[in-house]
């Protein structure tokens, strides 16, 4: 599935996510749910840097421990951040939102992006319509 | 008579209780906080002003730039 379909079947499933970008460590942008690519590519790079400075709270804190996932509540909102592999997925939310439910929907979506899509079926070959052999006089 | 004002008396009481304990859960819950997990189960939750400020700031450029 590509991004652009994750993101078409995130927005069908989960009603809490507003907005949504799909991007890679580095700040590349896979996909987003806004038609402005310049807004897509800054909202990449604040959730990069969001990230980063999750990162060194945990270092901070017990030593090194590899990302999953983080939530910060605001008032206006919650924003998002979900790593699945190599990409990660920001998303923004009304204010008091179901979280698990929206980490597993986020979740999902990059799931989504790794499956292929279901190769298309060949078509039966057609079988020959099957011949009657002409009855001769003398077969009868 | 007297029966009626203690009772209105409790009735008032135990509604501002319950008034108080509802608000104060709301603002905790209205409070700003980040929650990061980890791959290894573990999550650190970030509520004091200082240790959250430098992710809420970038949280709320996000919510700025999606509108």
């Amino acid at each position: 599935m590509d991004a652009a379909a994750a993101l078409e079947r995130l927005r069908e499933i989960s009603s809490q996510v507003r907005t949504a970008v799909i991007f890679e460590r580095g700040g590349k942008v896979v996909g987003s749910t806004f038609s402005d690519e310049q807004r897509a590519e800054d909202v990449a790079g604040e959730a990069e840097a969001l990230l980063t400075e999750a990162e060194q709270q945990r270092d901070a804190a017990d030593g090194p421990g590899a990302f999953a996932q983080l939530e910060v509540a605001l008032q206006g909102g919650s924003v998002f951040v979900v790593r699945d592999g190599d990409r990660l997925i920001a998303a923004t939310t009304q204010p008091e939102p179901t979280v698990g439910l929206v980490f597993y929907d986020l979740k999902s979506c990059l799931r989504d992006l790794e499956t292929k899509p279901a190769p298309k079926k060949r078509a039966a070959p057609r079988r020959k319509p099957a011949t009657r052999a002409k009855k001769t006089d003398a077969e009868s | 008579m007297r029966s009626r004002n203690v009772l209105t008396g409790i009735l008032l009481g135990a509604g501002s209780i319950a008034g108080t304990l509802l608000f104060r859960r709301r603002l905790a819950r209205r409070r700003e906080r980040v929650d990061v997990y980890f791959g290894d189960g573990s999550m650190v939750s970030l509520a004091k002003p200082g240790e959250a400020e430098p992710l809420l700031r970038h949280a709320r450029r996000i919510l700025e730039l999606a509108g």
